[in-house]
């Protein structure tokens, strides 16, 4: 899988950096601009040579936009313009003021409690449970009534109450670079925790903490603004609150009186929220939904000669994406399965074998198609059957056995759900037949108590009890092609050979064909009849196991065999028929 | 059981710490109540009496012990503008706002999970057009949204009342129609987030290898995905939901106002305005205990939806 994911971050990036992705991004440079000009307004505003935003003058109240007054006048005449922009000098303000309290406290503590963990984590984790418990404007309110109606002091409270979310979110970061190598790496060479901190950790919260940045300041600019609409800060001073509040009054008369402090808030929040987005997914790389679309599968003419009646599969050939994106990772692939015939299917990991299984499967990855080739199971072609068909030989034709059983079930079912749902839904079943099915199925896989592990939740059983779960959901449906993708591998060695005789007798009993995946020759060696070796998306060489185990022809799979051997006793521990020639 | 008897710990220990705060946020310490409630032209001498007569010369240690006695029986002390006890005025404001934010969260939960699980799946110009949505209810505040919402439909359109609220005892419809414009405005607000994290939990949850063994045992895709997928990634959106809670209460405050719902935004925005100690402080609590109460309802709903939560 490793190629296969390189390669497809490859296809997106193409190198391109995070700032000409930002700059490539309409909505960020769009929102970056529109906060320039606002930026600009509010700090230019002084030497525009516009009307005193305080000074009323009941004769020009409620006036429309002329050359004197841009954007009109208010109810007490002053001009709409001047207070728009005074306004925002005191918004954006605010909105600093909050941000650099929440940085100031979110920063440091979160370094230290993602760097040192212990008991200051869960102190700073209650108080971020209690901040999230209230509303932020109610706690404000709370000030308000002993602190007065200052601005400053609101949003310097608020500043504290935001302190949390940067402190999560520094923790977090810090949390996972701490284990990294390069900080171990540093720690060892001498370098004190300080240093550490200064030079490794803060680089990697600079980028979140200016993206959380964005966010926080659209929500303090809200939140400012909220206040000044409630009346509840000094009125004196020209805001976008206040305009609110004043313009709202009149509504009935003059709408636009709240259409220009409404526009300067949103416009500013939205650009905020927008940016911080945009740089969020130029720095995380988002690719976008491109990537999902799939093409038409190329249909080749082969011979039907020498196909299997079970499985047979020819030039198959799969890839990611399409146009400029597509990357093909599986080249020509064709192998054969016979009916009661284990064929391994061997190679490293990244050497596209899982993605070959996944296409028989009819169920690779988003973005992942067959783009060329022929799929033929029990004589039909699987590339031109529609998915509802497909679906169908899910389960009673083709069968699946994953890699991590403990990945591989439903976290939030009972082990007995898991087993009966597929075989009431897609098999008709009744609750009562399917039980006992299960049931038998849970016994026939050596399971020793079959009853409490039908009751039993995925995460209460071990994960070799859990891979024999999976096996008998397998088998449930009597499939004619069993395909086990790396079925052992994550298993302990003991449990390795009793899940592979396991397989070996279900095999013999119901004479289905099974598509070993594995990298492990032990593996072969034990169970397979036939091998097939693959090496960068390409089948290298096919034969009985025992040629390729005695004398390989090909240099990779030389070389596998050798580091198989190398690596000491993986070999030994199973004990097929082959054993003796494989050592 | 040990679950749910740990997390009412939890609320109860949140439910004191806000309160501690919030009483020493309250404290004389942060600026002179009496010279708020009587204005600035008052003696030192009239200051003085007024905090004696409001217990506020005691140690903090001893003010907050008697004031959470009292809350505990339901005393939270009266208002020192009016005689009405600070319980009276809650119960009377509470049902408004209680309305407000239930129907809120059902509505935002609802679209939310509904227009999350679409986006997860489709993908493609429609998940873009939700996302860009959803940003923009992210981003605008909830008053913007009201504001726009009463020049469109009340004044421009006249279908709804501007402000103004009739009790649903009094008139349903009426109460109704009092009600539509502030549920519809914080509800565009809070159901873009939770339509965000339900469907970058749904794409996550895709993801994961379970889904790809379902689809091999013949499953629809249906099954698969409401049954399977969803259940796993409803935690995440519920949890955003709880969150979002939080929010809706704070959006209602401005809200409130804007239409003239007597809920208690609107009381606390009135006792805030001129330093009414005790209906403050019984403000506050009043909407910890919601946050607190709507926490634990999800608490639960996430523990019947997750087995691991519940058995750990």
């Amino acid at each position: 899988m490793s190629l296969i994911t390189t390669s497809v971050t490859r296809a997106r990036t193409r190198g391109q950096g995070a700032t000409s992705r930002l700059l490539r991004n309409p909505l960020g440079v769009a929102s970056a601009v529109v906060l320039v000009l606002i930026v600009l307004g509010a700090v230019a505003v002084p030497f525009l040579g516009l009307p005193d935003p305080g000074v009323a003058d009941l004769r020009e109240a409620l006036q429309a936009s002329s050359t004197e007054h841009l954007l009109g006048t208010d109810s007490s005449g002053r001009d709409v313009l001047s207070r728009l922009l005074w306004g925002a000098r005191i918004n954006l303000a605010g909105a600093v003021l909050a941000l650099m309290v929440a940085v100031l406290i979110g920063l440091p503590t979160g370094l230290v409690a993602g760097y040192y963990g212990g008991w200051f984590d869960s102190v700073a984790n209650w108080f971020t449970n209690l901040n999230m418990a209230l509303p932020g404007i109610v706690v404000l309110l709370a000030v308000r009534a002993v602190a007065g109606p200052s601005v400053w002091i609101s949003m310097a409270v608020f500043g504290v109450l935001l302190s949390p979310s940067v402190f999560r979110i520094v923790r977090a970061a810090v949390q996972g670079v701490r284990g990294e190598l390069y900080v171990d790496a540093a720690r060892v060479s001498g370098l004190g925790d300080a240093r550490i901190i200064g030079r490794h950790v803060v680089t990697v919260v600079r980028a979140p903490v200016i993206i959380q940045s964005a966010r926080l300041a659209s929500i303090a600019i809200a939140i400012q603004a909220g206040l000044e609409f409630l009346g509840l800060s000094d009125a004196s001073v020209p805001s976008w609150g206040s305009m609110l509040n004043e313009g709202f009054r009149r509504i009935f008369v003059n709408p636009s009186l709240v259409l220009w402090p409404s526009l300067g808030i949103g416009l500013t929040t939205m650009a905020l929220i927008l940016l911080g987005n945009a740089m969020r997914d130029a720095l995380e790389d988002r690719g976008s939904s491109a990537s999902v679309r799939t093409g038409r599968t190329e249909r080749i003419d082969a011979a039907d000669e020498g196909r299997s009646s079970l499985l047979s599969v020819r030039d198959l050939e799969v890839s990611y994406g399409i146009g400029d994106a597509k990357n093909t990772v599986v080249f020509d692939v064709s192998l054969d399965v016979a009916p009661g015939e284990v064929l391994g299917l061997v190679g490293e990991s990244g050497s596209g074998k899982s993605q070959t299984a996944f296409s028989v499967l009819g169920l690779l990855p988003d973005g992942g198609w067959i783009s060329r080739g022929s799929l033929r199971f029990e004589g039909m072609e699987l590339t031109t059957l529609p998915p509802q068909q497909r679906r169908k030989l899910r389960g009673a034709g083709i069968a699946y056995v994953p890699q991590e059983p403990l990945n591989n079930l439903d976290p939030s079912y009972r082990i007995g759900y898991q087993l009966t749902e597929p075989l009431r839904m897609a098999m008709g079943m009744s609750r009562q037949a399917a039980k006992e099915r299960a049931l038998d199925l849970l016994a026939r896989v050596g399971i020793p108590d079959p009853e409490a592990t039908f009751r039993a939740y995925p995460h209460e059983i071990s994960g070799g009890m859990a891979q024999r779960v999976l096996i008998a959901g397998a088998v449930a449906g009597k499939p004619k092609l069993l395909i086990a993708d790396e079925p052992t591998t994550a298993l302990d060695v003991t449990v390795q050979a009793e899940v592979l005789d396991l397989l070996r007798d279900l095999r013999t009993e119901s004479g289905m064909g099974v598509l070993l995946v594995t990298h492990n020759f032990g593996v072969v060696a034990d169970i397979c009849d036939r091998v097939a070796v693959m090496q960068s998306g390409r089948i290298v060489e096919t034969g009985g196991v025992q040629d390729i185990l005695e004398c390989p022809s090909h240099v990779y799979t030389r070389t596998l065999l050798d580091s198989m051997l190398d690596d000491s006793g993986d070999v030994r521990v199973y004990t097929g028929p082959t054993e003796g020639e494989a050592s | 059981m040990s679950f749910l008897v740990k997390r009412l710990g939890s609320a109860v220990s949140l439910l004191f710490g806000a309160s501690i705060i919030v009483f020493l946020m309250l404290s004389p310490a942060f600026g002179d109540i009496a010279f708020n409630v009587l204005g600035e032209n008052a003696t030192p001498e009239q200051a003085a009496q007024l905090n004696t007569e409001l217990g506020l010369d005691q140690p903090l240690i001893i003010q907050y012990t008697q004031w959470l006695l009292g809350a505990l029986t339901g005393d939270l002390g009266t208002s020192l503008y009016s005689t009405q006890t600070v319980s009276a005025a809650l119960a009377a404001r509470m049902p408004v706002t209680v309305a407000l934010v239930v129907l809120v969260t059902l509505l935002s939960g609802v679209l939310g999970f509904a227009i999350g699980v679409a986006a997860a799946i489709k993908r493609g110009w429609l998940d873009r057009a939700l996302q860009f949505i959803a940003t923009l209810g992210d981003a605008l505040p909830a008053f913007i949204v009201a504001l726009f919402l009463v020049t469109l439909f009340a004044i421009q359109l006249g279908i709804f009342p501007a402000t103004g609220y009739t009790k649903f005892s009094t008139d349903p419809a009426a109460w109704a129609r009092s009600m539509t414009l502030p549920v519809l405005a914080l509800t565009v607000v809070a159901v873009a987030g939770v339509a965000q994290q339900v469907r970058s939990s749904m794409i996550a949850v895709l993801r994961q290898d379970f889904v790809r063994t379902l689809r091999s045992r013949g499953l629809s895709e249906t099954r698969v995905v409401l049954g399977h997928v969803l259940r796993n990634a409803s935690t995440t959106g519920l949890t955003s939901l709880a969150v979002q809670v939080v929010g809706i209460l704070g959006g209602a405050v401005v809200i409130e106002q804007i239409f003239a719902l007597p809920g208690l935004g609107s009381l606390a925005v009135q006792a805030s305005g001129r330093s009414d100690v005790h209906v403050v402080l019984g403000t506050v609590t009043a909407y910890v205990v919601i946050v607190v109460v709507v926490n634990l309802l999800v608490d639960l709903a996430i523990a019947w939806l997750n087995p691991k939560v519940r058995l750990s």
